[in-house]
């Protein structure tokens, strides 16, 4: 029994493997670039606004509610880096509706390109809001002692973010693939249908997560 | 017992205790969380939104250790490097 779609290998040159995963993240991403594209062309302003604008208006700006209201200064400036988390994970859950699909993220690699993406944006974030003496101050609150423990806090807070999106997608796949041999009609309906509820719920976590870490690398002293 | 016979036993009975143990404590943790946050929206109804969010949060982070107990008792079924250098032999 295979663990993610990993395995499942088109082409591959030397070093470089091309397979299942990157195939359907490169789909997700045209899917999602070309909707978006389309639907942006035509924006208008007024009160009758068309459908699709009117769900990206609604998918925009619920986001960027939700970076303010978890303590997060000028949402604005984040809003594309964890947007774009949310919506691709969100987006590629979404789809494992889709008869014949695995999700990607149900593999390590995007899970922990995702993690390594937030890990980085995170310094990134912090010197740019605060200044580089700034940031790496922050590392010895609220003493010196703890400066081990604060760096620790960074590698493990990474590797929990990459695990735990890998482990509740995967886990919802291996678990339609078990019940598929035990009991094939309906009980392998409702688990898609929980892993459906378990993805979107993930999505919003890894969103929320990366915001509260942004948002404790950029605050300035004594907010 | 050979060495194939004795890594196959180990790997299945740790795949079994960790899963059972490893989800007992992630269990418990939740319980009470949502024990506590239920008690505190049912004291200050305004503030549910923020306690439901705050509540996800933390029960994500709990159930991330019942997630690594599966991930780690998945590997020993399924993609077990002891079993696959054992079988190679």
């Amino acid at each position: 029994m295979r663990i993610s779609s990993d395995s499942n290998i088109f082409w591959h040159h030397g070093f470089f493997k091309l397979n299942l995963t990157m195939v359907t993240t490169w789909a997700l991403i045209l899917v999602m670039v070309a909707g978006s594209r389309m639907v942006t062309s035509k924006l208008t302003t007024g009160v009758k606004i068309p459908r699709w604008q009117n769900l990206l208006e609604i998918i925009v700006v619920s986001i960027r509610q939700q970076l303010s209201d978890t303590g997060l200064k000028k949402p604005a400036k984040y809003l594309p880096f964890i947007g774009t988390l949310f919506l691709f994970i969100a987006f590629s859950n979404l789809c494992t509706i889709l008869p014949g699909y695995t999700a990607p993220t149900g593999s390590l690699s995007t899970t922990a390109a995702l993690a390594i993406a937030v890990f980085v944006a995170v310094p990134i974030y912090g010197i740019s809001e605060r200044g580089l003496i700034g940031y790496l101050k922050e590392f010895l609150h609220p003493n010196i002692l703890m400066l081990p423990l604060n760096i620790i806090s960074e590698l493990s807070r990474t590797l929990a973010l990459a695990v735990r999106l890998f482990g509740n997608i995967m886990s919802g796949a291996m678990i339609v693939a078990i019940l598929l041999m035990i009991a094939p009609l309906f009980f392998p309906d409702l688990i898609i249908a929980l892993g459906l509820l378990t993805g979107m719920v993930q999505a919003y976590i890894f969103g929320i997560l990366a915001t509260v870490y942004i948002a404790a690398a950029t605050q300035a002293d004594g907010e | 017992m050979d060495n194939t016979g004795t890594v196959a036993v180990v790997s299945i009975m740790t795949a079994g205790f960790t899963m059972a143990i490893g989800s007992l404590a992630p269990a418990f943790g939740e319980a009470r969380a949502i024990s506590e946050a239920m008690s505190s929206i049912a004291e200050q109804p305004d503030a549910a939104p923020t306690i439901t969010r705050t509540l996800f949060v933390g029960l994500a982070m709990i159930e991330s250790v019942a997630i690594y107990c599966f991930v780690i008792s998945m590997i020993l079924i399924f993609a077990n490097p002891f079993w696959n250098h054992i079988v190679a032999k």
